[in-house]
């Protein structure tokens, strides 16, 4: 099975890179940091899905979240069951405003119990004390959620400045900026930690190239500032570098992040697929979100080993335009078509993202952040006309 | 007693007046001095043909040609060498072409040094798009100041045990009150309507924390001008889609690097973005960003628009905005009129034709 054979070949591809390393003894340091990680999961590998309980359906948990998440979320689910999808949703909701955090520790146990979610952004009001940490990034440390994954590309249907843009985003989803370590040394004088870990930074490297592999990638771009944070950013740098080796088929090379954001708006058709810590990853996914149309259309994912979260990619709330019917609910579409690849749906998942591709191309119902002056529902039905039609464009 | 605080008191005053009359200064008769720092490749040739422009426009300028490299000082500590450190000191105003970071010398980048050894703490990027040198995105207007001492990039890193690395992000009170001062009084002197904070507050609570309040602080002080504030993903989503909505925008160290190029990305590149250097003490810099470019080094094919638009920059810090729109107006023109420009803006003229062009144009609008 691949699944099998994928997990074997892995250890093969580590032992070389340990021995690279220049740590004292790579197995101890391997053993020890393996045996700290909570789940005895094996290393990467294929992330299975859960198995469909009975009757073939699956149960996915469903984070309505705050601003534009609810309503989207709710037009997914009617899109779900028009469609005869076979999942359920198990709807944990999470209110923000409050400083306790049972109702994420929920969710966390839901997903956990169910391997599969999809949510929507859960608001963090950073004007309360520093001790009410992020939701978000909660959800995803604790579930080990190590890499986001964004596909960016330019839409036919859509103006934009810039055409035919096809990147994948690969982003360290758990340390870098957002350990969330921070203290107040002297008064007045505050610091935050970056961290980087050896391990954690051949993970996401790993999948990166894997990634690139299986989606047939010529070139793998990692962005980094190692000229200024010269130990953080060149021990990714190191990382990236080591798990390169063993894909010569995969073109390998590193950008400055500076430089990155400069050539993405002047040129970005030299980029191919982007792997890069935490923060550089949220300034990059957002730039090209933006080049490719805003937030309102590219979805992302987040995956561990055992779980897989998905999402719209740039994270945005929409509290401006929350309940008024005119947000753009491609993004959350596509998320969830994401998720129904996920878990081998994937007849489903060709048959509504069609729909929505020729809704977005063909019949031009854009939103008004896409330059139009269409509802969201008006989308969604457009979508389901276009399903019930069979007129997909796959 | 009461003599005493009756002095102190008089002093504190005219000391606040003379700071504040200090920037901008006005420099109607006689000439300023300037340090002029022509850096390695292009250098020398973009210097040369700023001066040539400065003259043909009868700008009241000196320049004092210095070279800077790093040499040891007592102490074993790197430094600028005496002369061009005194030079800077009396002068005050310093104009800066690309210096050469060597890898492995020994010694930290020249551009840290002169960071260092003149606390240079706001770095000020103004991008405008130019007309005549096509991007994808027209109308652009907008300025990034970009603390330039802490944050990010205080360089305190250490090993925790093998495999883990933490780097450290300082932020201070002093810091973040000295450069939201700064945004706000660069936003009243240059007549601009808002200033929007970028932050990540978010997820950094403590230390953008920090800074945002700063900022709450000194906009409180600033009733003239709007305050806004964004998350950083948020302002690289919004600047890619329409950078119009943006003004003056003030932030810590690393978000300044990436955004301050990515708006150079938007208006053109580093060949055509001025930048300046604000110190304390009053003291300024003004740079071009690009790199030394050794391979067209002599042979006339620099562009030196960048360090004529930070030389303009510097014009306008000085007070002279007469000068600095005559030069920049100039300089537009050649660019628009698309007769004689460089091969990187596109065309196939030499340094030298494009600055006499410029100059030509100078000396016609008198």
């Amino acid at each position: 099975m691949a699944a099998s054979s994928a997990a074997l070949s892995l250890p093969k591809v580590f032992r070389p890179v340990l021995g690279l390393g220049r740590s004292g003894n790579p197995a101890k340091v391997w053993a020890a940091a393996a045996s700290c990680r909570r789940e005895k999961s094996t290393f990467v590998g294929r992330i299975i899905p859960p198995p469909a309980k009975y009757g073939g359906r699956h149960t996915v948990t469903l984070i309505p979240g705050d601003g534009i998440g609810p309503e989207l979320l709710n037009h997914v689910r009617e899109l779900f069951r028009f469609s005869c999808v076979p999942v359920d949703f198990e709807v944990v909701n999470v209110n923000s405003s409050v400083a306790t955090e049972d109702d994420i520790h929920n969710a966390i146990t839901a997903i956990r119990r169910n391997g599969v979610a999809l949510k929507g952004n859960i608001e963090t009001n950073h004007n309360m004390p520093p001790s009410h940490k992020s939701r978000n990034n909660l959800l995803r440390t604790s579930l080990d959620l190590f890499a986001n994954m964004m596909h960016c590309q330019s839409l036919p249907g859509v103006q934009t400045r810039h055409k035919n843009i096809d990147i994948i985003i690969i982003r360290e989803n758990t340390e870098g900026e957002y350990s969330s370590l921070e203290h107040e040394s002297v008064s007045g004088v505050v610091e935050s930690l970056k961290i980087i870990t050896r391990y954690n930074s051949l993970r996401i490297a790993d999948y990166a190239f894997r990634l690139a592999r299986e989606k047939g990638r010529r070139r793998v771009t990692a962005v980094h500032k190692a000229n200024i944070m010269k130990l953080a950013d060149g021990l990714f740098l190191q990382c990236c570098k080591e798990v390169a080796s063993g894909y010569p088929d995969i073109q390998f090379d590193s950008m400055i992040v500076d430089n990155t954001t400069m050539q993405l708006v002047s040129k970005p058709h030299q980029f191919d697929v982007m792997v890069m810590p935490n923060l550089y990853g949220n300034v990059v996914s957002n730039v090209c979100a933006g080049l490719v149309g805003g937030p309102g259309l590219v979805p992302g994912a987040n995956y561990g080993t055992n779980y897989a979260v998905f999402e719209t990619a740039t994270r945005n709330t929409g509290k401006s335009i929350a309940d008024k019917n005119i947000a753009n609910p491609t993004a959350m579409l596509l998320a969830s078509c994401l998720m129904l690849d996920h878990l081998r749906l994937h007849d489903y998942a060709n048959m509504i993202r069609g729909a929505v591709l020729t809704t977005m191309n063909e019949t031009r119902l854009h939103t008004a952040d896409i330059g139009g002056q269409g509802t969201t529902s008006e989308v969604v039905q457009s979508v389901m006309k276009n399903i019930q039609s069979g007129r997909c464009k796959n | 007693m009461a003599g005493n605080a009756w002095r102190s008191t008089v002093s504190r005053v005219v000391g606040a007046m003379k700071s504040q009359a200090s920037h901008p200064r006005t420099f109607s008769r006689g000439l300023q001095t300037v340090t002029l720092i022509p850096g390695d490749g292009i250098g020398p040739e973009i210097s040369t043909a700023v001066m040539k422009i400065f003259e043909a426009a009868k700008a009241p300028i000196q320049w004092e040609e210095r070279n800077v490299t790093a040499i040891k000082g007592p102490g074993g500590k790197w430094m600028i060498p005496t002369e061009a450190k005194d030079s800077m000191d009396k002068s005050k105003i310093g104009l800066k072409g690309p210096l050469k970071t060597p890898i492995a010398a020994g010694h930290p980048s020249m551009n840290l040094l002169l960071r260092k050894t003149f606390d240079l703490y706001a770095n000020v990027r103004p991008c405008v798009s130019i007309e005549g040198y096509k991007t994808p995105y027209t109308d652009v207007d907008l300025v990034t100041i970009r603390e330039n001492t802490e944050g990010e990039y205080s360089g305190i890193e250490h090993v925790i045990v093998d495999g883990v690395v933490q780097s450290i992000k300082l932020i201070t009170e002093e810091a973040s009150q000295r450069i939201a001062e700064y945004a706000f009084e660069y936003a009243r002197n240059n007549q601009r309507a808002s200033v929007t904070a970028v932050h990540k507050a978010n997820i950094m609570r403590m230390s953008d924390g920090l800074f945002l309040r700063k900022c709450r602080e000194v906009a409180e002080n600033f009733k003239d001008i709007k305050f806004t504030e964004m998350y950083l993903d948020t302002v690289c989503l919004n600047m890619v889609q329409d950078p119009t909505q943006f003004d003056v925008l003030v932030m810590p160290n690393l978000y300044g690097d990436i955004l301050s190029d990515l708006c150079a990305g938007l208006i053109g590149g580093l060949g055509v973005t001025p930048s300046g250097n604000i110190g304390a003490n009053g003291v300024a810099i003004f740079e071009s960003v690009h790199g030394t470019a050794p391979d067209i080094a002599g042979k006339d094919l620099a562009n030196p628009t960048a360090l004529l638009l930070s030389a303009v920059m510097m014009l306008r810090h000085m007070g002279l905005h007469g000068q600095a729109k005559k030069i920049e107006t100039a300089c537009f023109d050649t660019i628009r009129d698309k007769k004689v420009l460089t091969k990187d803006l596109g065309g196939n003229s030499k340094c030298s034709e494009f600055t006499g062009e410029i100059c030509r144009r100078v000396q016609d609008m008198e």
